[in-house]
């Protein structure tokens, strides 16, 4: 697939996640199948959040890009959600309104939608924090066949150069690339916005629009979830009981 | 536990919190975190009054929230200004009571009273947090009998020559603009009685002593002492000897203001105690196990409960422009009372470092007690409750 793309407008796609605040306390419902939502605080995925929508937004600030989209594939309760963003300063937002958990679906209607609207950048956060997939972004990019620049710390765009930088063990790479591109946002690229109150009240006005999605296959479901049983109780071995506590290491532990 | 509020089909009243106000909150307490609770000992310890914090609560719409938008505000109801405040004041009660008299008092009596060149000149400086406002009307002599006042006014041509003193004012020093009620009738006449807006800089305008106080210490306190100074006609919000009916109608909202401060103290101090209790072992078990102090907590929680109720009814009725005086003193009258209560049992559960500076109930049970004394005593409320229900 190869598009052409003219650069008058650059537009930053931003895709959301709905996740559970990182203090809920996680449990199960409907024999383990579903999440239980019950009184979890739902909040914008804080990679695609801080990272990826911020710096989209400071991208736009400073007039390296034009307009900045917020995309969600789910139902209408991750409104919400949405509106957070709204808030932060997106200029507007799409709904895909379906129910998936399936990365390449999900990835499948973003993809299709940057492609009818001719977004150039997409900015996503690295993973999600509540299945830490990281598929969705390399997936994107794989449909529009675009490069996928992986965990990026620091990003800036001059036209249509990106500059990135990607920290590795004890250092750093700088990577440069060209859009259209999408790029999976990590910590450090930009800093925590708190939304002031005339963002909350324009997000109420700035537009939401909802669309069905397009057919594809839904690949994957998840059969059941499961919770990692609790860290059990410390066992204490005093001087002399080493072969005990190297058979516990063995046959309990299993580190050895 | 409160703020969950059950929808109540059957009346049709929805207890729900907003999408708006949900938001607002995660605001604040995402702000609080950064700015807030990493000074607040130190500028309790120290007396400071942090004018800084208040410029970037100003950037974040928290200055002028009643405000409409063309005036710079957020532009909300009192149903939000309820969450701003509790939401601040269960952090800070000192920085809570500051938004509130700056938002409810100055910003409020310009807002309602004001015309429209007052409020362009005054409101968009106000609402942004750029200017910090502060509200005169008690006196040394003159508390809850404010018709007494001794500060006075006359005429001289197109000016107005005020002298005399006013106490306990918020932002007495650090205000930049303040809205000072002064005599200029006769003694006891509810209509003798005029609200001047009265500059920073103005010749024969100055701050006297700063209090130094039991709680809300990082919440300025101060007198304000005029001497011959000269104000402009132009100053006068509304008409000569409207101030006093104007000054009760800004504490009808304002008493709001008290009310959701004294419910974030007191939500504050209660989810300090829950937290405590669950985590607090005597006896080889967690002290919430304890029948004597979980019916303590019950207690609190209900309290708590009812109090929210009050506030928000008092607001709602507000944002409906219905008349508010007696509701909104049951709102402050009993949210107070319920601070004080509160922190003082969170004290008791969190016992021996309850007492200390190292935990943060001590300072929710000193803050607590302006709340049944501020813009009208709980004694004042009842007095207004109660000639409202005999009329």
């Amino acid at each position: 697939m190869l598009y052409l793309h003219s650069f008058e407008i650059m537009k930053i796609l931003v895709p959301i996640s709905n996740v559970p605040d990182t203090t809920s306390k996680i449990s199960f419902t409907d024999n383990d199948t579903r999440f239980n939502g019950q009184g979890i605080t739902w909040i914008v995925n804080p990679y695609d959040e801080w990272y990826a929508l911020v710096r989209a937004l400071e991208l736009k600030e400073s007039g390296k890009a034009d307009k900045v989209t917020i995309i969600h594939v789910g139902l209408s309760d991750s409104e919400p959600t949405i509106r957070k963003g709204l808030a932060l300063g997106a200029d507007d937002a799409v709904r895909i309104n379906a129910e998936s958990s399936d990365s390449l679906y999900v990835a499948y209607q973003i993809a299709d939608y940057a492609k009818n609207n001719s977004y150039e950048l997409i900015l996503t956060g690295k993973e999600s924090i509540q299945y830490n997939g990281s598929a969705v972004g390399s997936m994107i990019a794989a449909l529009l066949d675009y490069p996928f620049l992986s965990q990026a710390s620091f990003l800036d765009l001059n036209g249509t150069t990106l500059t990135l930088h990607v920290e590795t063990e004890g250092g750093i790479k700088v990577v440069e690339g060209q859009a259209p591109a999408v790029v999976s946002c990590a910590k450090g690229m930009a800093e925590q916005r708190i939304p002031n109150m005339r963002g909350i009240m324009a997000a109420r006005t700035k537009p939401l629009q909802t669309l069905d999605p397009k057919p594809f296959r839904q690949n994957v479901k998840v059969r059941n979830f499961g919770l990692n049983p609790g860290r059990s109780e410390c066992k204490l071995f005093t001087e002399d009981q080493l072969d005990k506590l190297v058979e516990a290491l063995h046959k309990e532990a299993k580190v050895i | 536990m409160s703020g969950e509020i059950l929808n109540d089909v059957s009346t049709g009243f929805d207890f729900h919190l907003t999408e708006n106000q949900k938001m607002i909150a995660d605001m604040i307490r995402k702000f609080g975190k950064e700015e807030i609770l990493p000074h607040l000992m130190h500028w309790d310890e120290e007396q400071i009054f942090p004018v800084d914090l208040f410029r970037k609560m100003g950037e974040l719409g928290l200055m002028g929230v009643l405000v409409p938008q063309e005036y710079g505000g957020a532009g909300l109801t009192y149903t939000e200004y309820v969450t701003v405040i509790s939401e601040i004041g269960k952090m800070c009660g000192a920085i809570g009571l500051s938004v509130a008299a700056h938002n409810s008092l100055c910003t409020g009596h310009i807002l309602q009273f004001g015309n429209e060149e007052q409020k362009r000149k005054y409101l968009p400086k106000l609402a942004t947090g750029q200017w910090i406002g502060a509200w005169g009307l008690t006196e040394a002599n003159t508390g809850s009998d404010a018709m007494r006042m001794k500060c006075v006014a006359r005429k001289e041509g197109d000016y107005w020559i005020i002298n005399g003193t006013k106490n306990w004012i918020t932002h007495g020093i650090s205000g930049d603009v303040v809205v000072v009620l002064v005599r200029t009738g006769e003694l006891l006449d509810s209509h003798g009685i005029t609200a001047f807006i009265v500059e920073r800089g103005t010749p024969g305008f100055r701050a006297g002593k700063k209090e130094n106080k039991l709680g809300m210490r990082a919440s300025e306190t101060a007198e304000l002492i005029f001497e011959n100074c000269k104000v402009h006609e132009s100053q006068i919000i509304g008409q000569p000897g409207e101030g006093f009916i104007q000054a009760m109608k800004v504490l009808d909202g304002g008493r709001i203001s008290i009310a959701a401060l004294s419910l974030g103290i007191a939500k504050g101090a209660l989810e300090a105690s829950v937290k405590y209790a669950k985590e607090r072992h005597q006896f080889g078990q967690p002290i919430a196990n304890f029948q004597a102090i979980a019916f303590k907590l019950a207690d609190m929680a209900t309290e708590v409960e009812a109090a929210e109720l009050l506030t928000f009814k008092a607001a709602d009725l507000k944002n409906k422009e219905e008349k508010v005086t007696r509701h909104s003193a049951f709102a402050k009258y009993y949210a107070s009372e319920v601070a004080v209560k509160v922190s003082t049992e969170a004290v008791q559960i969190f016992g021996g470092y309850g007492y200390t500076k190292d935990f943060p109930v001590e300072k929710y049970y000193r803050d607590s007690k302006l709340c049944t004394i501020g813009e009208g005593t709980s004694e004042i409320q009842k007095l207004v409750i109660a000639r409202d229900i005999l009329k």
